[in-house]
């Protein structure tokens, strides 16, 4: 069980951003936790996570979503652009209750590795009405480079709003 | 109108930079957004689909949604 958990860099956004980047993430770290607390300025749920800023085919994902007491699950069989990205739904959007941010935790195990990367995404969409909802994820950025970067964007190319908090930690397993 | 802006943070020497997209990262962000809502009338229109094969199946049963469920159950 790791016995450090160590705050890198975290904010809060004063002003909208279209994306939210963490860049030169330390590699002293065994695995990486990202912690979101967002929404989006569209009606559109779903965030991307890409690394490294690489955007070619080497990322897969699959996801299980309940919004109410409906389920959907899909995963990269969406094709392009989906494989080039991690797809994460479950975001507040314009259209759920005003001033709801969704909370969001992925963990990112022995990130700077010469193998894949998996990743684990938990979120749940935070509403005053019926159709709260709550995603798993499971993640894999198939490269053997070590990340050392982490970018947060819209699906539907809208903005993060103000008030949004990114906060990235480092865990050491020693 | 200026375009939206993107955070980068730097993690190892705390430097926050706050950048203007450029025109294309703008026009990516647009492509974007037509590829999602494409996706998601796709989702849609497979949902419907199905909700519309099982409906069939169970008017040729002669089945209720409730009455099917609870053969499955």
């Amino acid at each position: 069980m790791p016995s450090t958990y160590t705050l890198i860099k975290g904010e809060t956004l004063a002003s909208s951003a279209a994306s939210y980047t963490f860049s030169a993430i330390p590699s002293t770290f065994t695995d990486l936790v990202l912690r979101v607390s967002g929404r989006f300025d569209i009606s559109n749920n779903g965030g991307r996570l890409r690394f490294n800023g690489d955007s070619s085919a080497l990322y897969s994902w699959n996801r299980v979503t309940a919004i109410s007491i409906a389920e959907a699950s899909n995963n990269t069989t969406y094709g392009s652009p989906y494989d080039t990205f991690v797809y994460f739904p479950g975001v507040n959007s314009s259209t759920t209750t005003a001033d709801t941010f969704s909370n969001n935790e992925m963990y990112l195990p022995n990130y700077t590795a010469s193998a894949h990367k998996p990743v684990m995404l938990n979120n749940v969409m935070e509403q005053n009405t019926t159709s709260a909802g709550i995603t798993m994820l499971a993640g894999l950025y198939r490269s053997t480079t070590a990340i050392s970067s982490i970018a947060l964007t819209s699906d539907g190319g809208g903005n993060w709003v103000s008030g949004s908090s990114f906060y990235l930690y480092g865990v050491k397993n020693s | 109108m200026a375009n939206p802006t993107r955070i980068e943070v730097n993690c190892t020497t705390g430097e926050v930079l706050e950048i203007e997209l450029t025109d294309a990262e703008v026009a990516q962000m647009e492509a974007d957004a037509a590829a999602a809502e494409t996706q998601r009338k796709a989702d849609e229109k497979a949902a419907a689909d199905k909700a519309a094969a099982r409906a069939a199946i169970l008017d040729r049963l002669g089945l209720t949604a409730d009455e099917a469920a609870i053969l499955l159950g």
